[in-house]
């Protein structure tokens, strides 16, 4: 296969030229933050830097670090680094309504968001030739416009399907000859399921690749969606904190994802004590934006626990790649693409008069994402029909569907099902083997 | 006129019931009559005692998720028909029965019937007028 770069010089530049490239790019944008976001000014104060202090990236540990605690308390304009006149752009984490984070975007922002998803979409094999089928979601979600943007970059032609209406997605696919497909991996799968169903092979579609991510997923999920649909399945990763999808992105080698280190700076950190590990250890990601203009998050700690390698990729990318998360360094779950946490699910609980006395079950079923949660159901609220429960359970299911943005199934039990442990209770079974 | 039942929450899988009727047993309480309602997690567990007030205490002590539910209690003939006739004085007075179960009394030829519905008064109304009583908790377990 040729390999196709959207940006060569800058995606195959030596590691030497992005580090001198990183170098003269950090203190003026620490300067920039320090001067506009007073929020992050006094972090700096406190810990006694100053944007002089940072002279190279070997500076950055220096840095106070961002985390979502931070982004919160600073909401919604906290963080915002340039005027709102000069933004042109709004994105926002999907789903929850505690944690919600906003991100802004000048045009400047906007074009290497998606010079970041074009490079993607390029290494997935994509061309102008293409049709490019964009299932994520539209709107304040980040998938639908990173790569519908970056699609738009590449010249390939664009289908903004945005998600559901699944025998229409394939209808459009056969028609009008989609060749990429862009949409989380359960999504991905639950396409190929309907493709059986509707009585089509993978040889009736004329899809070659797929770029999925928002999710986590295993390599045996990317194997059965590959046989499916008949093509071949590439990882993307990212965070609205960063821009959306494209912080990073696999190539052909299919063992890692390239972070655009032009734009990006990336850490590993020992989550417990902030201080930076040496390459190749296994640690906290952690990303300093080096030319975002509206919302320039330094050394945001994504919670995201994963390597980072510097070895030679066969595709000719230089950018150092970071493996497959592993882990969270919180209890961050992300079910069907949606972030969830216990705590959100704790607060819908207490709000709705129930003991915080519940177990989370996620778990993957034909390759989509299920949530259960169990709850105790005190005396109080015990009324004895099998009818008044399950009208309950239903009013509980619609209550967490507004606060987390996904629908779980709702199990009221008595208080001695739910296990009660010495030490810390058991709140979350994961029982989807993603790691 | 009522019958106070004692209804427990319990999750439907092997054993539940079992222990919970042990513990009831422990406690020297005994079961006049039960039913149980279930869903595919949990079961209901409905009993009539002779001390539901204590039966109650004990089993909320044990942690069991457990209410007390006012219940129409009919004596009936242990005849064909008795049933019918009754449900169809309720259905007249457009009284809804979310449910019944029935259970022999201890004198002859009587049965007693437990319903729980959506309106007491209404239910007690009619099946007074239809020449029916109902009977209180005391009047149970003279007989």
């Amino acid at each position: 296969m040729v390999e196709n770069y959207y940006q060569k010089e800058i995606e195959t530049m030596s590691h030497e030229q992005i580090k001198a490239h990183q170098d003269s790019l950090i203190g003026k944008q620490i300067k920039h933050v320090y001067e506009n976001v007073p929020y992050y000014k006094n972090l700096m104060d406190k810990k006694g830097v100053k944007p002089e202090d940072i002279k190279s990236t070997a500076d950055l540990h220096k840095l106070p670090f961002l985390t979502k605690s931070d982004l919160r308390e600073a909401y919604p304009y906290g963080l915002l680094a340039k005027p709102l006149s000069e933004c042109v752009r709004i994105h926002s984490t999907s789903g929850t309504t505690g944690k919600r984070v906003i991100a802004f975007y000048t045009q400047h922002d906007i074009d290497i968001w998606e010079d970041c998803c074009a490079r993607a979409i390029m290494a997935a094999g994509g061309t102008k030739e293409d049709v490019v089928q964009v299932c994520y979601g539209y709107g304040l979600f980040t998938g639908g416009s990173g790569f519908h943007g970056g699609s738009h970059k590449v010249g390939s032609l664009t289908l903004p399907m945005s998600s559901g209406n699944t025998e229409r997605q394939i209808q459009f696919m056969m028609d009008l000859n989609s060749t990429i497909l862009c949409c989380t991996p359960s999504y991905a799968a639950y396409i190929g399921e309907t493709l059986k169903e509707m009585g089509y092979t993978a040889d009736n579609i004329p899809l070659k690749a797929g770029i999925f991510g928002a999710e986590p997923w295993t390599e045996e999920m990317r194997r059965d969606i590959e046989k499916t649909l008949g093509i071949k399945a590439y990882d993307i990763y990212g965070l609205t904190e960063m821009c959306g999808p494209g912080v990073a992105f696999e190539c052909s080698a299919q063992n890692g994802m390239h972070i655009n280190e032009d734009h990006f700076i990336a850490e590993i950190i020992d989550p417990d004590t902030g201080e930076v590990l040496p390459e190749g250890s296994k640690g906290e990601l952690v990303f300093t934006c080096l030319d975002k203009e509206a919302f320039p998050l330094i050394r945001y700690r994504t919670r995201d626990i994963c390597v980072l390698t510097r070895e030679k990729c066969s595709c000719g990318r230089t950018h150092v790649k970071m493996l497959k998360p592993t882990g969270r360094s919180d209890d961050m779950l992300i079910i069907r693409g949606v972030n969830v946490f216990p705590s959100q699910i704790e607060t819908v609980l207490l709000e709705q008069g129930y003991t915080p006395n519940y177990r989370i079950e996620v778990d993957r079923e034909n390759n989509s994402d299920t949530l259960d949660i169990f709850v105790e159901l005190s005396s109080e609220q015990f009324s004895d029909t099998v009818r008044e429960i399950a009208a309950k359970e239903k009013a509980l299911a619609s209550a967490m569907k507004t606060t987390l943005g996904i629908n779980p199934k709702m199990h009221l039990v008595p208080p001695k099902s739910i296990a009660r442990s010495e030490g810390k209770a058991v709140r979350v079974v994961d029982k989807r083997k993603l790691h | 006129m009522s019958v106070k039942q004692i209804s427990v929450f319990l999750e439907n899988k092997k054993g539940a019931l079992a222990e919970v009727t042990s513990f009831i047993a422990s406690h020297g309480i005994n079961l006049y009559a039960l039913s149980i309602a279930d869903s595919q997690d949990f079961g209901i567990l409905r009993i009539i005692t002779d001390n539901p007030d204590n039966a109650r205490e004990m089993l909320k002590n044990e942690g069991y998720t457990v209410t007390a539910t006012s219940v129409l209690a009919v004596e009936i003939d242990d005849t064909p028909g008795s049933m019918a006739s009754i449900l169809n004085v309720l259905t007249k007075a457009d009284v809804i029965v979310e449910y019944t179960y029935a259970f022999i009394g201890k004198a002859a030829n009587k049965a007693y019937m437990i319903f729980r519905v959506d309106n007491k008064e209404k239910a007690n109304e009619a099946l007074i007028e239809s020449g029916i009583s109902t009977i209180d908790q005391k009047d149970l377990f003279l007989k």
